[in-house]
């Protein structure tokens, strides 16, 4: 068993074109520490490297089966063996 | 897309066009709330969102057209467009209201790829409806 990360098209040229990959970890942030072994260069456009630990990407939703992490503690959301974690481009935009 | 527009008006309207998965036909027009209610921005509601991919996601589908409206400039991306498409496979479609408001009359659709910041606008090619029904709510 592990976590399966959905991945949008955009994010799909780390992963070889693949629509989903699989990962181990109990948080969020171990997730994607996993998921970067094996796509090189997919944990920096989801999470702000910049940033302190907890914080995604502005322009980025992460869920974990249905619940946005935003608002469940950001890269510390707790993750577990089955789950799904869907990764969306937020769409957004504006006439300014 | 344009009746939402207009029903929307003056707050910008947005949605999107399901398609089968690299068929680039769009198919299935879905209507989003705009979570931002604005007139100058707009936003799909995360819960929302999420739901249509998921659908999207177990009948093989993709986004082939984004739509939002533009109700006091011209439907041309702005920065803010620019800055936020990612959706590499998509048309972006503007639509404005400036014009008419929420009255039938003369609006602006136009389409664009945006693609790593560049904007290339594309001619729309009006085609008979196909078999498969949209939704139309």
């Amino acid at each position: 068993m592990a976590v399966e990360v959905r991945i949008p098209t955009i994010l799909r040229t780390y992963t070889g074109g693949e629509k989903a990959v699989s990962g181990q970890g109990t948080t969020l942030a171990e997730l994607f520490d996993d998921v970067e072994g094996r796509h090189p260069g997919l944990r920096a456009r989801i999470v702000d490297e910049k940033a302190d630990s907890t914080a995604l990407r502005r322009f980025v939703n992460v869920y974990v089966n249905d619940e946005d992490v935003r608002f469940s503690g950001g890269l510390s959301a707790p993750v577990a063996d089955g789950d799904v974690v869907v990764v969306l481009p937020a769409v957004a935009g504006g006439s300014l | 897309m344009v009746a939402h527009a207009r029903a929307d008006h003056p707050d910008e309207a947005c949605g999107v066009i399901a398609g089968p998965e690299g068929s680039d036909t769009p198919l299935r027009l879905v209507p989003m709330i705009n979570a931002d209610r604005s007139p100058t921005f707009f936003r799909f509601d995360p819960s929302e969102q999420l739901e249509i991919s998921k659908q999207m996601w177990a009948a093989d589908e993709e986004i082939v057209v984004v739509y939002h409206s533009h109700t006091a400039t011209e439907a041309y991306p702005s920065r803010t467009d620019v800055s936020y498409a990612a959706e590499p496979q998509a048309h972006y479609v503007l639509v404005s209201t400036a014009e008419s408001g929420r009255e039938p009359g003369p609006v602006s659709v136009r389409s664009f790829r945006i693609l790593e910041g560049e904007v290339t606008e594309e001619e729309i090619e009006v085609l008979p409806a196909p078999d498969a029904q949209g939704e139309t709510e």
